[in-house]
């Protein structure tokens, strides 16, 4: 399962993606399942609303950390979310 | 005591609400305590949902509301919206009879995240046998709701001697109902399943053609549907890293508020396991001698104690410890390196020679008036 460059990325309804202040971090909750997740890809999976092609996520969150160079890293790890299922395209 | 206070304490993660112990099915390897009609209390609302707070204030996130059936508490939506509006992920684990419509909708709205609905086997006449009660067609149809209702959905089907020949009709029927999960759940042996066991445990020939076929399933599904598989530990050589070690992960708390590190807990003798109607859950979870029992592993005994893997699997199973050795500070029988696994070798054995023979004792099943024998 690859991204295509082409659709809306979403995030999967049937995953929660939640801060915990108790681990300070982000987390992603599922049927008696929980993945911690790192600073980054929290930042990417949160811009999965549904509204933004592969390419829009990165270059916002090449604005927001002002770097450039993210778009394989960023193409990596959403591979690896849709093979989760964390994330989907319709 | 066993264990001496605070030894690297974390957090909760998993809170275990067991709402109630009353249940319309009769599983004969149901994981409640056999003398569970000793104890017919049930916390109220104000009390679930004050254990809720405190359990989610020191970092829970993963909730279960279990049983018994916990469809029968009717406070189950107050308790699910409490949950959502404390940012628990909400499981509902139910046989899914008496499950509607509507009550369906009622818990969405409230913010149930899951449900992990039950069934006993792929035909009516094996479902309706185990389970004591005639559900299977009931849990089709529930099924079939939950998905309509766009809930994620775990099948769970406890495997045993009595259905793991129905293993590939099994597979195929979680994939035509739609789901997400299947839970392969091996039989673990404690409390109705324990007593049971002669009945109930498969045979090693047995186990291998079903975890076969369940892998090649696995890959065939993949991308669709995901498979837990639960191992049946007694055809391993090491024992399981139970409750992912104690008290430092799962928090049970029975239908009375008694406390537990594991759901098992209550059948170990002198730990005075404290309820929640005394103490507060941090109370429970930092302070008391029940949860700081097992901590650690100064409580070990050899092989354990200088073993390689003791922080791997914790010496494994307390319970499993004290049902076969008699001894609860004892290494897991199942482990290889333990001088008692011969007692889980022979209960293999007795359970082959039930097989074979044909003549197996019948099964008791999980009733309240065969728990009121114990």
């Amino acid at each position: 399962m690859t991204i295509n460059p082409d659709q809306l990325i979403q995030f999967s309804p049937l995953h929660r993606l939640q801060w915990e202040e108790a681990q300070q971090k982000y987390v992603i909750l599922y049927p008696e399942g929980m993945v911690e997740l790192n600073q980054s890809s929290a930042e990417i999976l949160k811009l999965c609303d549904g509204s933004r092609l592969l390419s829009q996520i990165v270059s916002e969150l090449e604005e927001k950390f002002a770097t450039s160079g993210l778009t394989n890293d960023i193409t990596n790890f959403l591979n690896v979310a849709a093979q989760n299922g964390w994330i989907q395209q319709n | 005591m066993a264990g001496s206070n605070k030894i690297n304490i974390t957090p909760p993660r998993w809170l275990l609400a067991e709402l109630s112990y009353k249940c319309p099915l009769q599983c004969p390897y149901c994981s409640n305590p056999l003398d569970y009609a000793k104890y017919p209390d049930e916390l109220s609302t104000d009390d679930w949902k004050r254990v809720l707070s405190q359990a989610r204030k020191m970092g829970a996130v993963q909730l279960g509301f279990s049983g018994g059936e916990p469809l029968t508490r009717q406070d189950l939506s107050e308790l699910v919206r409490h949950a959502r509006e404390l940012g628990y992920y909400s499981n509902l684990i139910t046989s899914g009879y008496g499950l509607t419509e509507d009550r369906i909708i009622e818990l969405k709205q409230a913010g149930l995240d899951h449900i992990q609905i039950s069934i006993q086997a792929s035909t009516q006449e094996l479902n309706d046998h185990l389970a004591g009660t005639e559900t299977y067609q009931r849990k089709q149809d529930v099924a079939h709701l939950i998905k309509k209702h766009g809930y994620p959905m775990v099948l769970c089907v406890v495997i045993h001697r009595e259905n793991i020949h129905q293993m590939p009709q099994i597979l195929e029927m979680a994939e035509n109902l739609g789901a997400d999960y299947l839970e392969l759940a091996n039989t673990q042996y404690y409390g109705w399943a324990h007593l049971n066991r002669d009945a109930l445990l498969p045979t090693r020939e047995q186990f291998i053609e079903a975890e076969k076929i369940a892998q090649a399933f696995k890959e065939k599904v993949a991308g669709k549907m995901k498979i837990y598989y639960v191992v049946p530990d007694f055809h391993e050589d090491r024992p399981k890293a139970c409750m992912n070690g104690w008290g430092t992960t799962f928090l049970t708390i029975a239908p009375d508020g008694t406390a537990l590190p594991c759901h098992s807990a209550r059948e170990l003798p002198g730990l005075d396991c404290p309820n929640v109607k005394d103490f507060s859950i941090e109370e429970i979870w930092n302070e008391s001698k029940t949860f700081n029992f097992f901590r650690g592993t100064e409580w070990m005994q050899e092989p354990c104690r200088s073993c390689d893997e003791k922080l791997k699997d914790f010496g494994g199973c307390r319970c499993q410890a004290f049902l076969f050795n008699g001894d609860m500070y004892s290494t897991d029988p199942v482990c290889s390196k333990s001088p008692e696994r011969h007692r889980i070798d022979a209960a293999i054995a007795s359970a082959r020679e039930s097989a074979l023979s044909g003549d197996a004792k019948p099964l008791v099943f999980r009733n309240s008036k065969n728990s009121k024998q114990f």
